[in-house]
Parts: C-alpha cells; sequence; structure tokens
C-alpha cells in the first residue's frame, strides 16, 4: 500500500480537472452545488441490500481479524485517567491476552493531552497514536486555539490528528471558510495523517454529507470520517456508503487515495461486516486496508473477539473472557 | 347485503378456524425462530394441532444474550418483589386455566378433568415458589460462629444465567416445576421446551409478558432438544444447566460440554418423572442454583481493655 501523504490542497491538484475548483468562494460553492444529488431512498436501499449479505466460516475469520486490524481503539471520556489509557494501549497492542495470534488494533484515539502517555503505552508496537483536536467534538473555537491544539498533540507525538470542521459555517454555506480552516489544520499537523470529522447527524442532508466529502477531499484531508461519536446519529451505513462513493469518485479524478472513518454505533461484529462488504462493493479491495479504512469504536472490539474465539474454539463465549472498559 | 354474510357466527354459517401462530419467547418479545423453520406438533394420537417454531443454535445464543442483560435487574430485586411477581404470574396462569387445561390435554392425551387437575397444581406449584424468594436466604444462609472479633454471614445469591432442559413428559406441571425454583432463586432462565409438546411451554411465554416479569428473566425456545441443548451446554456465558429433560445419552454429552467452563449441572434424577411432579417437591430444585456467598464483618477493635463497645 502507497504510504506517501498528499500535499495539502490545491498543490496536489495540479493539473488535474479539480485544481481551479478552490480559486474562490464562488467556484467552490459552483463546483459543490453541481455536484449531483443524492438519490435518498436509492442509496438507503443499496447500503441495506449490500448488508444482508451473509458471510460465514474463512471469510469470516478474514473479515473479524480484517476488522480487528481497522480499529482506533478509543476513549474520548471528560473521565478519561491515565491509567484508563495506558489499559487501552495494553489493550490496543494484545486484544486477546489468550490469543497472540489475534491482530493488533490500528490505533488508540484519545484527547491530546493524553496523547503522550498513549504513545508510551504502545511503545514498540505498530500501533499508532490518534489524537482529536480543533476544540472536539463542538469545533467552537477560534481558528488560532484550534491550531494550538493540532500542534500540541502533534508535540506530544501524534500520528494521526482527528479534526472537527466547523458545521456552523457549513451551514451557514461558508464553505471557504471551512475548506480554508482544513488547509490551515493540515498544514499544523505537518507528518501526522489528517481525519476529518463531519458529524454527518448535524449536516440535515445526504447533499450536505455529500459536498462536505469533497470539501475535505478538496482541502487535503488523508481520511473522512463520519462523526464524533457525541451526538444522536453517527455513522449509518448509508452515510458510509455515501462517503465511500465520494472517495472513489475522487480518486478517479485526481488519482489521490483518501481513507474513510465511520465511527460511533458500531458495536457488533455484524455491523462491522456490513461495512466491510460497503467497502468492498464500492470503493474496491484497495481500501481494504488498514491504511485507508478505519472503525472508531470502543465495545466493539469486545464483541469481534468474542466472535473470535467462537470461531476458535466452536463454543459462544461470553463478557466474562473479555476486558471490561 | 344479506346477514349470513355478515361477520360473526351467523347460525348455519360455517366460522372459518382461527389458528394460532406459535412462536418463540425471547427478551420479552415473540419472535420466529432466525432460521424460519417450523415442525409439526402433534397430540399422543398423531393429530396434529399446531406447527412450533424449531429454534436454531442463534436463536439459542439471542436467548442468552437476553437472559444476561435481564440477571442485573432480576438478581437485584428485592426477594419480596420478586415474590410479588411470581404471584402474579399465577393469577395470569388462573385467568387463563380454559386455555391451558385445553393444551394440556392435547399435548399430553389426558381427560378435561385430568388435565384441569395437572393445570391447577401447576398454579399452586408456582405460588408455592412465590411464597419461597424472601424465605430461602433465612433457611439456607445465617450467621456463622467464628473464633475472632466479627460477625461471620453466608448468604445465598443467584448463580447467574441458567439453561433448563424441562421434562419431555409433563409438558406444563413438569416445565413449571423447573422453570420457578430457578427464577425464584433469583437466576434467569434458557428454557428448552418439551420436543414433542412444546404449546403450553410457548403459552407460558404469553403468560409471563403480561404479568410484571421483566422481558429476559424467562426465554422459551422449542424445537429439536439436543440442537439447542448442545451450544447452550458449552455457551461460556451460561452458569448453569438444568438436564432435567435430558436422557441419558444426551445428559452425558451435555455434561462433559458444560464441563470447560465449570458449569453448575443439575443431574436428571428419579424424581423427574410424570408422575412425580405431584408430590411437594422441597427445596432442593431452588439451592441447586445458589451459590452461597460468605462475608467477615469485623465488629470493631478489641484493646488491651477488652472489646471496643
Amino acid at each position: 500500500m502507497p504510504t506517501t501523504t498528499p500535499p495539502p490542497g490545491k498543490a496536489a491538484l495540479t493539473g488535474t480537472p479539480l485544481a481551479d475548483v478552490t480559486a474562490s468562494a464562488a467556484t467552490l460553492r459552483r463546483f459543490l452545488h453541481g455536484l449531483p444529488g443524492v438519490d435518498a431512498v436509492g442509496l438507503e436501499a443499496r447500503a441495506a441490500s449490500l448488508g444482508t449479505r451473509s458471510i460465514k466460516t474463512t471469510a469470516k475469520a478474514y473479515a473479524i481479524d480484517l476488522a480487528i486490524s481497522m480499529i482506533d481503539l478509543t476513549t474520548l471520556e471528560g473521565a478519561d485517567t491515565a491509567g484508563k489509557v495506558r489499559a487501552l494501549g495494553a489493550k490496543a497492542v494484545h486484544p486477546d491476552p489468550t490469543d497472540r495470534t489475534t491482530p493488533r488494533t490500528a490505533a488508540v484515539c484519545v484527547y491530546p493531552d493524553m496523547v503522550a502517555t498513549a504513545k508510551e503505552a504502545v511503545a514498540g508496537s505498530d500501533v499508532k497514536v490518534a489524537s482529536v483536536a480543533t476544540a472536539f467534538p463542538a469545533g467552537r473555537a477560534a481558528l488560532g486555539v484550534k491550531l494550538a491544539d493540532v500542534r500540541d498533540a502533534v508535540a506530544a507525538g501524534a500520528d494521526e490528528i482527528d479534526m472537527v470542521i466547523d458545521r456552523g459555517a457549513f451551514l451557514a454555506g461558508d464553505y471557504m471558510k471551512v475548506y480554508e480552516e482544513i488547509v490551515a489544520v493540515k498544514e499544523a499537523s505537518a507528518q501526522a495523517r489528517l481525519k476529518v470529522i463531519f458529524e454527518t447527524g448535524e449536516l440535515s442532508t445526504y447533499d450536505n454529507i455529500r459536498r462536505a466529502s469533497w470539501i475535505g477531499m478538496l482541502a487535503g484531508a488523508d481520511f473522512i470520517k463520519t462523526s464524533t461519536g457525541k451526538v444522536g446519529v453517527n455513522a449509518t451505513p448509508a452515510n458510509t456508503l455515501l462517503m465511500l462513493e465520494a472517495v472513489r469518485d475522487f480518486r478517479a479524478q485526481t488519482g489521490v487515495q483518501v481513507g474513510v472513518k465511520p465511527a460511533g454505533g458500531i458495536r457488533t461484529t455484524k455491523d462491522a461486516v456490513k461495512f466491510l462488504v460497503l467497502v468492498n462493493e464500492t470503493a474496491g479491495a484497495d481500501w481494504l486496508d488498514n491504511h485507508w479504512f478505519r472503525f472508531g469504536a470502543s465495545s466493539l472490539l469486545n464483541d469481534l473477539l468474542m466472535q473470535r474465539q467462537k470461531l476458535a474454539t466452536g463454543r459462544y463465549s461470553g463478557p466474562d473472557y473479555v476486558t471490561v472498559d | 347485503m344479506s346477514k349470513e354474510s355478515l361477520g360473526g357466527s351467523a347460525a348455519g354459517a360455517t366460522r372459518l378456524s382461527v389458528f394460532k401462530t406459535y412462536k418463540l419467547y425471547v427478551g420479552g418479545k415473540f419472535p420466529r425462530s432466525e432460521s424460519g423453520r417450523v415442525y409439526e406438533v402433534t397430540d399422543p394420537k398423531g393429530k396434529w394441532l399446531a406447527n412450533a417454531p424449531q429454534s436454531s443454535r442463534k436463536d439459542a445464543r439471542d436467548a442468552v444474550v437476553a437472559a444476561r442483560k435481564a440477571f442485573g435487574g432480576w438478581s437485584g430485586a428485592t426477594a419480596y418483589n420478586r415474590g410479588q411477581v411470581l404471584y402474579r404470574v399465577a393469577e395470569m396462569l388462573e385467568g387463563r386455566r380454559e386455555q391451558f387445561v385445553r393444551e394440556v390435554a392435547d399435548a399430553e392425551g389426558l381427560s378435561k378433568s385430568k388435565a384441569a387437575a395437572v393445570v391447577d397444581a401447576t398454579v399452586d406449584r408456582w405460588v408455592w415458589y412465590a411464597g419461597w424468594t424472601d424465605k430461602i436466604a433465612q433457611v439456607v444462609g445465617g450467621a456463622n460462629p467464628v473464633a475472632g472479633p466479627f460477625f461471620n454471614l453466608s448468604t445465598p445469591e443467584p448463580t447467574g444465567v441458567v439453561t433448563v432442559v424441562a421434562p419431555q413428559e409433563s409438558s406444563f406441571l413438569g416445565l413449571v416445576s423447573v422453570v420457578a425454583p430457578v427464577i425464584a432463586a433469583g437466576n434467569t432462565a434458557v428454557v428448552i421446551a418439551s420436543e414433542k409438546a412444546p404449546l403450553p411451554a410457548l403459552s407460558l411465554g404469553e403468560v409471563l409478558a403480561t404479568s410484571d416479569v421483566p422481558g429476559g428473566v424467562v426465554n422459551v425456545l422449542s424445537g429439536n432438544t439436543r440442537e439447542i441443548a448442545l451450544p447452550l451446554a458449552a455457551h461460556q456465558d451460561v452458569n448453569g444447566i438444568d438436564l432435567a429433560g435430558a436422557d441419558a445419552e444426551l445428559a452425558k454429552e451435555l455434561e462433559i460440554a458444560a464441563a470447560d467452563n465449570l458449569k453448575r449441572v443439575l443431574r436428571p434424577q428419579a424424581v423427574d418423572t410424570d408422575a412425580d411432579f405431584t408430590v411437594s417437591p422441597g427445596t432442593h430444585r431452588l439451592t441447586a442454583f445458589l451459590e452461597t456467598k460468605t462475608v467477615w464483618h469485623p465488629t470493631g477493635s478489641l484493646g488491651a481493655s477488652g472489646a471496643a463497645y
């Protein structure tokens, strides 16, 4: 898998049909409103029909291990302690201590002040540390504060930055402000990969989710992410399908591959496998790798581990055999 | 419109039968089997009675999830409250007496009067166990004399999620005689109904749903006993299994499967025959799925001058 990070913003798009889209607020608006409208009924029906695939035996074992390797093991609570973050790090490195063949998770995801602790906890493994930033989850702070938040996290050693967009500006139609903010954060995050959270549950329409996806990708996001997990509606198969279509189309037009991260509300193996089917059938097998697709989740891992134990032993497992986080 | 074409049973018109769709009872809901299968239930003479759902191991797994979810609330309820709820079940059973008399008569090939006696005994059995909820702790728990400045108390606590393989012959009295003690003690149950006579058990689900018993405390599955019991016996999240309705060969298999996570196993006993469910059961089924917790409480420091109080 290619691991080069595309340079931010317009530079990446030089020579592509999208090069001058972000020249001004007017051209950006014209481009976003020129994107085809989303057929909501069709989208939901497509997502639902892909969710009916039956994945069994060896394919299921493959899907479970792949899903575990794609998890951003997350704790984003006001009550997070250094001890809890260390426990989470230990779990990310050895998800099932009774079975060392279990793959590691992709990353742990914490608040910026916990990055150093998390970094220590996963030291020596290839587990990455992701940090939310930019006044997560609301994103209601001045740009300077948001950038300082990002630099802080990067300085503490974060490998990945999860930023939130300014939903207020987006809903007010100020697309250029959203775009420029992402470009600025991308610059501030330096070598860290940038995930852009749209909080799809607050964007009201599928058309808005499609527009937000394109703004994020044009501004140089390495990942586009559905939600913070802090609002009522989080990742759904339909909005993830829509974002997968966007990254597929973006690569077709520019050659730049962007990752997708659904987050929040994915709790069972069955759900996770449905998302993997969506990825394979929409974006393609190129995205079936934790460099390009992630799950933002915490309780999902336990269910995956219980299913994995079931496949290994033939006996249904129970919550007594996984950790309480 | 002529009078004959109106709904209702006008004289002379043949009324179409309204057949009942028997369904499982899992987590307070009435799902069909996840597998979509049903099997034919007949009376002892081979006359068709109804189609019952044929559960798969996934239905069993879902039932365990529901039972586990319900366990905290049910075991945490006061013993007095559990007694009230169980008494309410007996009230509801009494209200559906006619239905159960018919179903038991069909299922076991009994006459109406014999079936009525069985149903009455069943309701009485339920009331009897309802009364035990807040008394069993006094009988099997207590304060232990110890040589030290401590109170030492033993209290019985429910084991957890218990799989009940209901008796095959006694479809109603036998069923209640094994289910009621399990939940009276504060456990939650996944019940595998009698394979050839599951209808009274499935109807009992309807009674439980309308009598304040929280969803998931009792889950009723029908189908091939062996097919459902094996994954449940091996299930890591099931804490106990009552083998009342398993024949010798199946019981042995289930015991082996249950050994893997050290499940508490209640073996089929001589009393678990049809006739013997009519005699007073004693408390052994209540205590079978209780664990004894013993705690030590310091009574205070003993200074040089003796007791502090």
